[in-house]
């Protein structure tokens, strides 16, 4: 095999499996393609009805055979019930060889795993959590895994990197000509952001709703232009209990509160807390309690951000009903008080998963963030972010907007404890590269925090004595003294299973196949 | 010394360890059982920390059977040889 | 109340030793490894690893090895570390003398103390365990906790009872039941007693901490009650949980105005002694040296709170 090393010293296989990858090169350094991909005109004439009644009749009517590629999305989360459905009657009327390309893949998608093992499922294109990462990295899937950020899938599907022949649109509500919303009915799971570029750029979208409503429904988010069939069935598409928690709990962990203290701290330190600012953070413990305090930081100084953005969650809505932000940007949901707040203030506004992130667009909403707080499975000594790979070496998570939010935010704030278990965060070499150091600016641990020498932000943060710093290499070491030493290299077999691909479509890393304990 | 009994120290709480010790069958050695999450990647070292604790104690045939929640070295060793102790005693 | 046995060779107590912060005294329960590894993270002045009541009784020998093993190998930067030992009256307090003396924490944390005969007899029974280990006797220090109404009236006795002991405290629980009192927010039930103890302490040259406050949930309560044992004189406060180590460093915390004044005052007696002038004056008062050790006191935990 030839290789080729990208700019953050990763060998790049020139090729594999017929698929030619191009090194990641540096931010803005790929040159980008001249248009966009085209999806296939349809035709709907006066009087045509789209409405189906069952999920065979729908497969058969979108045309799918051997060889094509399918996609999802992910709103429904741990309570998703369509993709293993759809893929159950896929199974029974034997077709074979499909590329999978969802937006995301869950624990709850496990069945999946025999599908991949039957050559239903041969190629995979997302980020992938559970048991079928597991499968992947044990070899089972026939084909490669490409794993992409949220705004790089949208890119690829847009550029037609992905391109993608039959959507499958689990719709909370729709109308019987094809117009959805996510914040009604019994599996409201706020927006449907994430399926935004699949509805203008698949071949065929099917809509699958167990709650329909006479047209025109309201709130509509992906509308009946896009899509071209409606299928309402009684089986439930998703678990509403999987789907959202109820309202997210601040943690009560002290080692997780001081991080998120101190992740504030460093927000304040760097000026931009101030008339306008800017923020997201996610679901995690953290993440929350960083929401929460930076709220509380916000009133005491009279502080009006312009826009928190979502994965919203109750504690980012509480913000927005203070008036401490103006408005929600939104492209999930994580729990009721976020889909409740997105249907009824009109300042909740829901956005695509290209307008969110992709870096192929006149511009995406990452680009105007202040600060994003993220977590991270691993960092190393460069900076470089491991959020796929686990300490055994195999694909047990996605990468969510971490490449997206961290690279278009003015300040990236990976927040972390320094050890998970007996494993280290804080490592020489992570063991895969999910986000390339330069986007990242400060790491906040419970044993300290340290920034990026080569980050904008190094001098003004560094100047502030509020705050004590160590070197990453020092809390390399601190860690490394905790757990004994350095961790012993994961061994790998030579086959490449995945693909980890830059939100640009360079490769950062490959992960290779795991071998069995 | 001598096993006189099976023993246990430690838990299963997170960052800590469950030892169970018990006789070895003769001539067997010593034996460490070990479920880790960190198994890969520090595996060689938790089996060597309770080798050390096993060493001191000169106990020829033994089987440890360690189930490990992410603990460090000082619990590791701790529970090893608490679980030794009460044991022999 | 000369310490016949190691009168001679004996580590005496320093200065630092008796007005080092001490705001925070934090337990830990010894059987609980996290809680352990994460002890020195949470700002704490001094951790207390807790052998006796954070442990349930049959956990006494994995909880020993457990300190024993974490006070040898893990590194807790600038937190003071100490180990609240099972009392004398128990068939733990040999084992537990003999396992943490070699592992050298700051001080034993000796509770129950009753006169000062018995806090003799541990002080000495200290000594022979530092002299097999090779430690320089009278290097571990001690605070007894005084958990009865025989202990309180002998307070001024065990507070110069050996050269080990740095500071002692009330334990809140145990007292108000043999007392008969009923445990209040106000506090009105221990009032005589911490006013006793800081006397004691004081007359002794020592450090006197207060006890617990229980309610982990009551962040302002445990404020108030905080400045009100700032008032009286304490020199910290134990706690049981880490949300409770802010608020008792923000009750601990000086105003401006105290900060500025001790700082004037301090300058102007270092200055005459400099100048070797017998008399000082700051604001028209004449200054002594109770009002210097003062705003020394309050000049360091100024200091302090800039750090934590």
């Amino acid at each position: 095999m030839e290789y080729v090393e990208n700019i953050i010293g990763r060998k790049i296989p020139k090729e594999v499996n017929g698929r030619k990858l191009r090194p990641f090169r540096g931010i803005g350094m790929e040159p980008i393609p001249d248009r966009k991909t085209a999806t296939k005109i349809r035709r709907r004439l006066p009087g045509e009805k789209k409405l189906l009644k069952s999920i065979e009749e729908a497969i058969i009517k979108s045309g799918l055979k051997d060889g094509m590629t399918i996609s999802f999305h992910h709103h429904f989360r741990g309570g998703d019930k369509l993709m293993n459905m759809i893929f159950k009657q896929i199974a029974e009327m034997g077709i074979k060889n499909l590329t999978l390309a969802p937006s995301s893949i869950h624990p709850v998608h496990a069945p999946l795993v025999k599908y991949i093992e039957e050559g239903i499922i041969t190629n995979i294109q997302c980020g992938v959590t559970g048991p079928v990462g597991d499968a992947i990295s044990r070899g089972k899937l026939k084909g490669l895994l490409i794993v992409r950020s949220h705004g790089g899938r949208a890119r690829a599907v847009e550029d037609g990197d992905c391109r993608i022949d039959v959507c499958f649109i689990g719709a909370p509500t729709a109308d019987e000509f094809g117009n959805l919303n996510g914040v009604e009915g019994k599996q409201a799971c706020g927006p449907l952001g994430y399926m935004v570029p699949d509805a203008q750029y698949a071949d065929m979208v099917i809509a699958v709703t167990n709650n329909l409503v006479p047209f025109p429904c309201s709130n509509i988010s992906i509308n009946q232009n896009h899509v071209d069939y409606v299928v309402h069935i009684k089986n439930p598409i998703g678990d509403p209990a999987g789907i959202v928690s109820g309202t997210t709990r601040i943690t009560r962990d002290p080692i997780r509160i001081k991080i998120a203290r101190n992740c504030v701290k460093v927000i304040e330190a760097s000026g931009l807390l101030k008339k306008g600012f800017s923020f997201q953070s996610g679901a995690g413990g953290i993440s929350l309690a960083v929401t929460q305090f930076l709220g509380e930081r916000m009133r005491e100084k009279e502080i009006q951000g312009s826009f928190g953005m979502g994965g919203s969650t109750s504690a980012l809505v509480q913000l927005l009903e203070e008036g401490l932000f103006k408005r929600i940007l939104d492209v999930q949901a994580f729990d009721r008080e976020a889909i409740r707040s997105l249907k009824d203030n009109s300042s909740h506004i829901e956005i695509g998963a290209s307008q969110y992130a992709n870096i192929h667009s006149s511009g995406a909403a990452v680009n105007v963030l202040d600060t994003v707080v993220l977590g991270a499975t691993e960092v190393d000594i460069d900076f470089n972010v491991n959020v796929v790979t686990e300490s055994d070496g195999r694909i047990l998570h996605g990468i969510g907007g971490h490449q997206d939010t961290s690279e278009g935010a003015k300040l990236s704030i990976i927040a972390i404890p320094l050890l998970r278990g007996r494993n280290p965060v804080i490592v020489d070499r992570v063991t895969t590269v999910t986000t390339p150091g330069m986007n990242i600016n400060v790491i906040v641990t419970d044993y300290g925090i340290a920034l990026n020498p080569k980050s904008p932000y190094y001098r003004r943060l560094k100047r502030k004595k509020t705050i004590q710093y160590k070197t990453i290499k020092e809390l390399r070491d601190i860690a490394y003294k905790l757990v004994g030493g350095p961790p012993d290299p994961i061994p790998f077999k030579d086959r490449i299973v995945a693909i980890i691909e830059h939100r640009d479509g360079t490769v950062l890393d490959v992960v290779r196949q795991a071998k069995d304990k | 010394m001598k096993i006189v009994r099976t023993a246990q120290a430690g838990t299963l709480e997170s960052q800590d360890v469950l030892i169970t010790v018990q006789k070895g069958k003769p001539n067997t050695g010593l034996v460490i059982e070990l479920d880790s999450p960190s198994a890969v990647q520090y595996g060689s070292k938790i089996q060597s920390e309770i080798e050390t604790i096993v060493m001191e104690f000169k106990i020829e045939d033994v089987h440890i059977k360690a189930i490990d929640k992410g603990a460090l070295g000082f619990t590791i060793k701790a529970r090893t040889e608490v679980a030794l102790k009460r044991a022999c005693e | 109340m000369a310490n016949k046995k190691t009168d001679f060779n004996f580590i005496k107590k320093t200065v630092e030793d008796v007005t080092k912060i001490r705001r925070t005294r934090l337990y830990i329960p010894g059987n609980n490894p996290a809680m352990i590894r994460n002890s020195p993270l949470f700002g704490a002045d001094q951790i207390i690893f807790d052998l006796e009541d954070g442990v349930a009784v049959n956990q006494k020998d994995a909880a020993r090895i457990l300190v024993r093993n974490a006070l040898k190998e893990l590194d807790f930067g600038d937190t003071e570390v100490t180990v609240r030992i099972n009392s004398v009256d128990t068939e733990f307090f040999e084992k537990d003398i003999n396992e943490i003396i070699p592992a050298k924490p700051y001080a034993i944390v000796f509770p129950k103390a009753e006169d000062e005969k018995q806090l003799l007899d541990v002080c000495n029974q200290m000594g022979v365990v530092e002299e097999e280990n090779n430690i320089p006797i009278g290097s571990i220090k001690v605070t007894p906790i005084i958990e009865s109404a025989w202990g309180i009236l002998r307070a001024e006795n065990i507070a110069i009872a050996c050269d080990r002991l740095v500071g002692i405290s009330p334990g809140g629980e145990d007292l108000t039941a043999d007392l008969g009192a009923i445990r209040t927010l106000e506090g009105e039930e221990l009032l005589y007693i911490r006013s006793k103890l800081v006397l004691a302490a004081r007359a002794a040259g020592i450090q006197v901490f207060d006890t617990v406050y229980t309610n982990i949930r009551d962040t302002e309560g445990l404020y108030n009650q905080t400045k009100r044992i700032v008032r009286m004189g304490f020199d910290g406060k134990a706690c049981i949980h880490p949300c409770q180590i802010e608020p008792i460093h923000r009750a601990f915390m000086p105003s401006e105005r105290e900060i500025e004044r001790a700082e004037r005052i301090v300058e102007a007696y270092t200055m005459a002694q400099k100048e070797g002038v017998g008399v000082i004056c700051v604001d028209n008062r004449m200054i002594d040296v109770p009002v210097v050790k003062q705003s020394e006191r309050i000049l360091k935990r100024a200091e302090a709170a800039k750090k934590r």
